[in-house]
């Protein structure tokens, strides 16, 4: 991925730095290592939602309710938030290692949560609990939220990771995109209180990690933030076409030094694929999630590669998943 | 994990911005897609924010009284405008997520527009009205001790000095880069900035104040070369003293054998001047460049003049020695061996000094910004870039920075200049890439957006900033506006 580099506008009145420079300005805390490192906290400009953001993690919150439970709410969220990152990388090493599915050595509560939303298929796949970092933290920020204050709803979005409160009667509509780097939305769902629905997740070859599979998106409504990020991890690692010569593979570490994959081959990019291949990706995806749906892991997905999309999930009524995905728009007229 | 790393050590760089610490490969970003790896330094790749996506994601937007000279037919409101200032965020746009909390417009809050950064290729130029020696040209300017500019071509009675630039934010150590950005924002936003210029002098330097040349103030500006001044003031010493020397840097001049001097038919003195004559009267290298006498290194006047000549000096001659500021001034009188010797200069004389130095303007520092909006700015703004930058070349695109004025030079890209002390105060900021942040915004008529490939979707309208809570008036500075 080929990008400018770039930089931003992140000042106010020389005043305004002087006055209020810890809370707006934590990058200048950075500089040479001194000093506390905070989050960036702020109210988004429409006075609603609250955007906490400290190194990769990047949350948009919102809370619906009495001003002043609303107002306890994020000042917890902001509380909670601040530190969260140190607390997990004191265990990013074992969080980026191949989870154990019996045993968890972690100490973390986020890093607890992470563990058990992974060890459901520690058993079966390579997997680590930063497959669940997103849904983990989105879902420990919307329970300290709740801790401390009573809410018809709220949400809190980590970067499309989302853990979700409804209240009786409320609901929750989310756009779907196929392709993150472009805007248009393909499809909107709608989760009702009445539903267990309180995670939703996506993850495909576009986001910001790395994925085994060729999904452009794979996105999974599950009870909890947490699980859902880690079964759409899962799924869009399952939607693929092994030894297809289209799909360039490159090791993981090749692009991330770091990364918890290892030398394991990641998806780099997806050449033409025919009609049928990509079927029959999909179909690989949706029986992984299927089984997952089985278990009780998931609520439902949908699998989105090349512009062809497949739903997976049922309820008792077994409309679940098709009468929550409801395609609002015609695929093709994503602007791009 | 650590011992899955294949690459060898020397490729990837570690990141310091958050505790995560990601190794970084060349041309790779790090796990919070804000810092990569640009040819081995840790650079930041954030979206520099425009109007849209400030508006979604946190940003403030700071409306603040434009100046008159727009004619307010495009923006609506012309009392009021909204400038980039204070636009910033730090979403990571380019990978908007893939669901998008609803509620906001038609059942779905849109994630908006990626619009990518800016200047990363900045700098500023300083004009330092001095005459003073500060130092060779091409000669490194420094701040704390690293070099972040050099010494370029000279203008009239001005030392130029171009500071910044993508090499010394980027190219050199990580200390280079962070003192250049703090040199370039702190100058930018009128703040004092004390540079030292290799084999010259140290000079403090504040946008709209006068310079400060190894601790002196500077006051003025010359009011001409030494040639120029003896022409100017020919009339008013005439008659008064029988030779003045006007000590410049660049041209010496001398009263008696000058153009000026000749039509006044004053008579020759005898005086015989050290450095090259250029033409009667006018004497180029009469001393070292420095910070003494007009731009000299000398203190005493009296080192640049060879022994009168006995054929045409006399005792009791008069001599005025004057610098083209009027800040150095001295009367001899030759004695019987044909000697200047220092005496108490005479009151007509003290006012003709006076009035050289009246002449002078006052000598200031100005600053000005240079950066280059490029692709990935022009991205932000429109889906289509180079019809951007056509637009603008064509006029029909205003680019403003912090509402004030620029220049937009011609040929490719958008690269601007603006006075820093026409924006409004604080207006630059950086990033720890480093680069600088600097407000740019671009007025156009709808239409032409629309036409030029804008993002139509993310327009929204004016009154919907005027009534939020985050948009907050610009504080006024006065005399800010030169």
């Amino acid at each position: 991925m080929t990008r400018a580099f770039s930089s931003e506008v992140d000042t106010g009145s020389r005043q305004e730095n002087a006055s209020s420079q810890e809370s707006r300005a934590p990058f200048r805390f950075h500089r040479n290592g001194k000093g506390p490192r905070l989050p960036q906290i702020a109210l988004l400009p429409d006075g609603k939602r609250l955007h906490l953001q400290d190194g990769p993690i990047d949350l948009v919150i919102e809370a619906k309710g009495r001003d002043a439970d609303v107002s306890a709410a994020y000042q917890a969220a902001a509380e909670r938030f601040t530190g969260l990152l140190d607390e997990l990388c004191a265990e990013l090493v074992e969080l980026r290692s191949a989870a154990d599915p019996q045993r968890c050595v972690l100490k973390g509560v986020v890093a607890r949560r992470m563990h058990a939303a992974v060890a459901p298929f520690a058993a079966g796949c390579f997997i680590t609990p930063m497959a669940a970092v997103a849904g983990s933290v989105a879902e420990e920020i919307l329970g300290a939220m709740l801790e401390a204050a009573a809410l018809d709803r709220a949400y809190v979005n980590n970067g499309g990771d989302i853990a979700l409160h409804l209240f009786d009667g409320e609901q929750f509509t989310v756009g779907l995109m196929d392709r993150p780097d472009r805007h248009g939305v393909m499809r909107t769902m709608t989760v009702d209180s009445d539903m267990p629905v309180r995670g939703i997740a996506t993850s495909g070859r576009h986001g910001r990690s790395f994925s085994f599979g060729i999904a452009d998106a794979v996105a999974v409504l599950a009870r909890t933030a947490s699980q859902a990020d880690a079964a759409a991890t899962v799924i869009a690692n399952a939607v693929d076409l092994p030894n297809h010569p289209a799909i360039l593979r490159v090791p993981g570490s090749e692009l991330q030094p770091d990364s918890d994959l290892g030398a394991r081959l990641v998806t780099r990019d997806v050449g033409p694929l025919a009609e049928h291949e990509i079927e029959q990706a999909l179909e690989a995806g949706a029986t992984r999630a299927r089984m997952l749906l089985t278990s009780g892991l998931i609520e439902g997905a949908a699998l989105r590669l090349l512009g062809e999309t497949r739903l997976v999930g049922a309820t008792g009524n077994g409309t679940l998943v098709s009468h929550t995905f409801q395609a609002r728009t015609i695929d093709n007229t994503l602007q791009a | 994990m650590a011992d899955t790393i294949t690459v060898a050590a020397g490729d990837k760089i570690r990141c310091d911005a958050c505790p995560v610490m990601c190794y970084i490969k060349p041309g790779a970003a790090g796990a919070c897609d804000r810092y990569a790896n640009h040819d081995g330094t840790l650079v930041r790749v954030d979206p520099h924010v425009v109007l849209e996506r400030t508006v979604s994601h946190g940003g403030k937007l700071v409306p603040f009284q434009a100046s008159g000279d727009w004619d307010g037919k495009i923006v609506r409101q012309p009392e009021l405008f909204v400038t980039a200032i204070g636009a910033g965020t730090t979403y990571p746009d380019y990978k908007p997520a893939p669901f998008i909390v609803s509620s906001e417009v038609d059942g779905v809050d849109m994630v908006t527009v990626v619009t990518e950064g800016i200047f990363s290729y900045c700098g500023v130029k300083v004009k330092i009205d001095t005459d003073r020696y500060l130092g060779p040209e091409t000669a490194i300017v420094r701040a704390d001790g690293e070099a972040v500019g050099h010494v370029t071509t000279s203008e009239y009675g001005s030392q130029m000095v171009s500071l910044g630039g993508v090499h010394h934010l980027t190219g050199g150590s990580k200390k280079e880069g962070r003192v250049t950005c703090d040199t370039l924002m702190d100058l930018s936003n009128c703040k004092a900035v004390e540079l030292t210029i290799d084999g010259g002098a140290t000079v403090v330097v504040q946008a709209g104040k006068p310079p400060i040349v190894n601790g002196m103030a500077e006051e003025r500006m010359r009011v001409g070369c030494g040639s120029a001044t003896i022409g100017m003031f020919a009339k008013q010493w005439h008659g008064k003293v029988d030779e003045v020397v006007v000590v410049d840097d660049h041209i010496t001049g001398v009263l008696s054998e000058h153009q000026a001097g000749k039509l006044l038919d004053i008579a020759d003195t005898g005086i015989k001047m050290k450095g090259r004559r250029s033409t009667p009267g006018r004497y180029f290298q009469v001393a070292d460049p420095g910070t003494g006498w007009g731009g000299t290194n000398i203190s005493d006047p009296l080192s640049i003049l060879g022994p009168f000549n006995a054929k045409e000096a006399r005792p009791g001659l008069t001599m005025l020695m004057v610098s083209t500021t009027g800040e150095h001034a001295s009367y001899y009188v030759l004695d019987e061996a044909l000697k200047p010797i220092e005496t108490e200069m005479p009151a007509d004389l003290k006012f003709s000094v006076e009035r050289i130095q009246e002449n002078c303007e006052p000598a200031l520092c100005t600053v000005l910004f240079m950066g280059g909006a490029g692709g990935s700015l022009r991205a932000g703004v429109t889906d289509n870039p180079v019809r951007l930058t056509r637009s603008v070349k064509d006029a029909l695109t205003r680019v403003t920075s912090g509402g004030a004025p620029v220049y937009v030079w011609p040929g490719g890209g958008i690269t601007f200049m603006v006075d820093v002390t026409q924006m409004p105060a604080g207006a630059f900021g950086y990033v720890p890439t480093p680069a600088l942040v600097a407000p740019i915004e671009f007025t156009m008529k709808l239409s032409d957006y629309a036409a030029l490939g804008g993002h139509m979707d993310f327009v929204r309208p004016l009154s919907s900033l005027r009534d939020s809570a985050e948009v907050r008036p610009m504080p006024h500075l006065p005399g800010r506006r030169a």
